[in-house]
């Protein structure tokens, strides 16, 4: 169970190193939000009152929903701008 | 082996086998779809660690919002003629260097952490969690958070439709 989170978590921060479209990083970073969620929830089972755990997954989805949102929003303001969702190419801000 | 047993072996396959085509794969789509089996896994091996209510979430939230989402990012900044959506890679040896050793650190710890030894483990929450005290704990031990995770939300929403949104109006509105 834990070896399967920490499996989700490293091809998650894989996806976000290696990959140049943003949607592809957002992608990465889901994965590796619920590879948490994964592991909270297996401890949350030796958990004599058995629901922090839970409890804790359950805000770590939601904030996951409002990041997805959020971010989804930038990329298609950013793709207007630029015509282009490549990360590379996006480096008007480069000093 | 019991049916539980092969049940719960079957999520976690579906889960680490379409976690590695999203790694490998470089069409954008396949990977949006390939994400969807890994949370409809992660959804059946949170039902049997006796976190329903966590797997229903999981499909509603995931399933059925993040991905449609995701879809609909994929639509609006591709122009979709017929060819097939790649994304480029870069950085694959430092990448797959440093997720490597970070996935050979895990394993490492978790295997000298021997969880399974810990006194507090023998003692295994066999009982069911009741959705009832589920939401009464919500309610009640964990309500602050519960109303600010429901502020951001709000936020969220307003703020990502701002974003998005048209930009006609912008010459009269103040912002």
């Amino acid at each position: 169970m834990l070896l399967l989170g920490a499996l989700m978590f490293c091809v998650g921060l894989f996806v976000v190193f290696t990959r140049k479209n943003a949607i592809m990083v957002l992608i990465g970073i889901e994965l590796m939000l619920n590879s948490a969620n994964l592991n909270l929830v297996t401890f949350s089972r030796f958990d004599p009152q058995a629901l922090q755990g839970q409890i804790f997954s359950l805000f770590v989805i939601t904030i996951a929903a409002a990041e997805a949102a959020v971010a989804l929003a930038i990329v298609v303001k950013v793709y207007k701008y630029f015509k282009t969702s490549d990360l590379d190419k996006i480096n008007s801000m480069k000093g | 082996m019991e049916l539980e047993a092969i049940l719960f072996y079957f999520f976690a396959g579906i889960t680490a086998f379409s976690v590695l085509f999203i790694a490998v794969t470089r069409n954008i789509l396949y990977a949006a779809f390939a994400l969807i089996l890994t949370f409809i896994g992660v959804a059946g091996l949170f039902v049997f660690m006796g976190a329903e209510f966590i797997a229903i979430t999981q499909i509603l939230v995931y399933v059925g919002g993040i991905l449609v989402l995701l879809v609909f990012g994929i639509m609006l900044t591709h122009r979709l003629k017929g060819q097939k959506l790649k994304t480029d890679r870069y950085q694959m040896l430092f990448g797959f260097l440093i997720s490597a050793g970070i996935f050979g650190l895990f394993i490492q710890s978790i295997h000298s952490g021997a969880f399974s030894n810990l006194p507090w483990v023998d003692q295994e929450y066999s009982q069911e969690v009741e959705l009832k005290s589920f939401g009464l704990s919500l309610m009640t031990d964990y309500v602050l958070a519960f109303e600010v995770i429901g502020i951001l939300l709000l936020v969220a929403l307003i703020g990502a439709v701002r974003i998005a949104g048209n930009a006609r109006k912008e010459g009269t509105d103040a912002a």
